[in-house]
């Protein structure tokens, strides 16, 4: 009989969180804001088809950093949990909390269990009917979900991006304003030619499904 | 869901929501009994929608009414629905089982939409909703009858097109204009007179209304626009703008002329 070598958890977890880490560090990353008129979530993305940033629910969008095979498993997952529970129930229970849950749940499990941990971040908008009641969820690839206030980013930039907006987000801005913002501080932080934007919003006053995504064309100004 | 996990394994092809429903075991269902029959069940049932195509869309107009036998059960009932932003969709027969038709239709075209990032093509539409009719055949056989009506806009050709059901579901196109329910061929007939491919929106909803009024007239278990109550027709447009829920107002002045020439 063989016997398994004994590994402490400590090492496991740091080596699994390393791993993650070195994955996470090499994807572009994403930043999420409140405004005025809505949420907006920022990407910096060079591909016109393959999105980071996508819809969800009514009022809630998605975004994802890392690996993309993995990232699309958890959005696909993410529509399936709120489209399921909107249809069983009604579509103003399905909320950015129950689902930011359930992905920290499920990464959680993942980066215990599984075989790998998920080389992932991901960040959960939802836009409320008034900006009080926004919210920004980020889980990364062990399942901690964190709750944020006013803007939040995701992937390898993350901190440095979430400081660099930080310096000049005061009150609310305009969904115009928070976008020039956030691609300032894509521009110092990265400090290169950015590669193409990839850019959503959740409009404040839509009735139904208020994701909508931005035109190359509108985003040609920021 | 199971543990408050994401369902990371759902089947395949995963873009659609009614298998995904039916693999976690909550997709409705009405299993028709075996022994006995359903002849002696009263449900509710709803009559006469409409669409027909203008110039550059489709208007789709359905009564308020549903009856329960002899007795009228609902008298403000909705019939025309907003399947998605470019297509709509109407009930006719068991009111029950075709709202909640309705409401996984709706769910379904989205579903797809949010995961593959493009909408369903009208065509792929129809042909779904035809397979949905087709599933409810066994509670057909037993009385339970729901046969819908669809109409859209499709972007890619730039054109309206109308679908036409039947209880085995069957799907056939129409050319200009298709109705459902009891007082579908009263309506019909009145299109058939009156019908002109060219004509703008408004000359369209026009129309419809009429048709409506006309079929109120002839049927009874449809009901027609009721101006002591204030209940008017549902009547939504789609072109290429998307779907457009037609005003009040505008259809109570409609409903109005429509009333004065059948007098």
């Amino acid at each position: 009989m063989t016997m398994p070598f004994y590994v402490p958890p400590e090492q496991l977890v740091k080596d699994r969180a390393e791993y993650a880490r070195k994955g996470i560090a090499r994807g572009r990353s994403i930043v999420g804001l409140e405004a005025e008129e809505g949420v907006v979530l920022l990407a910096e993305n060079p591909s016109r088809t393959l999105t980071k940033v996508s819809e969800i629910y009514d009022r809630i969008a998605f975004a994802g950093v890392g690996k993309y095979n993995e990232f699309e498993s958890l959005r696909v997952a993410g529509i399936r949990h709120a489209d399921v529970k909107g249809f069983q129930y009604g579509r103003t229970d399905v909320t950015a909390k129950s689902l930011a849950s359930a992905f920290s749940q499920t990464l959680g499990n993942i980066f215990v269990q599984g075989t790998k941990p998920f080389e992932v971040e991901i960040l959960i908008a939802e836009v409320g009917h008034t900006t009080g009641e926004d919210r920004l969820y980020k889980v990364t690839y062990d399942g901690t979900l964190y709750d944020e206030r006013g803007f939040t980013a995701i992937g390898g930039q993350s901190e440095a991006l979430s400081d660099k907006i930080g310096e000049s987000y005061e009150a609310i801005p305009t969904i115009a304003d928070a976008l020039s913002m956030a691609a300032e501080a894509f521009r110092v932080i990265e400090d290169r030619e950015i590669d193409g934007w990839e850019a959503a919003v959740l409009d404040r006053d839509g009735e139904r499904r208020t994701f909508r995504r931005l035109s190359q064309e509108e985003l040609a100004e920021i | 869901m199971r543990d408050g996990l994401l369902p990371l394994d759902a089947p395949l092809p995963g873009s659609s929501f009614t298998d995904l429903l039916r693999s976690l075991d909550l997709a409705p269902q009405w299993p028709a009994p075996t022994g006995g029959s359903l002849s002696d069940l009263v449900a509710p049932e709803a009559t006469t929608v409409m669409a027909l195509r203008f110039n550059d869309g489709v208007v789709m107009v359905g009564d308020r009414q549903a009856t329960e036998g002899y007795s009228i059960a609902h008298r403000r009932i909705q019939k025309v629905f907003a399947a998605d932003e470019f297509s709509a969709v109407a009930i006719s027969g068991t009111a029950g089982l075709a709202i909640e038709m309705v409401r996984l239709f709706q769910t379904e075209l989205e579903h797809y939409e949010k995961i593959e990032g493009v909408r369903l093509s009208l065509d792929g539409k129809a042909t779904y909703l035809a397979r949905m009719v087709r599933q409810q055949l066994a509670l057909a056989i037993q009385g339970l009858v729901v046969v819908p009506l669809f109409c859209g806009f499709e972007p890619l050709t730039g054109t309206g097109h109308v679908f036409t059901f039947d209880v085995v579901g069957g799907r056939y196109e129409e050319h200009d204009f298709g109705a459902a329910g009891s007082g579908s061929r009263e309506a019909k007939a009145y299109l058939r007179t009156v019908y002109e491919s060219e004509s703008d929106a408004a000359t369209a909803i026009d129309h419809a209304i009429a048709a409506l009024v006309a079929a109120a007239d002839q049927d009874v278990a449809t009901g027609g626009p009721d101006v002591r109550r204030g209940i008017y027709p549902n009547v939504v447009t789609v072109g290429p703008d998307g779907l457009r829920d037609v005003d009040e107002e505008e259809i109570a002045a409609s409903a109005q002329r429509a009333l004065e020439i059948m007098r």
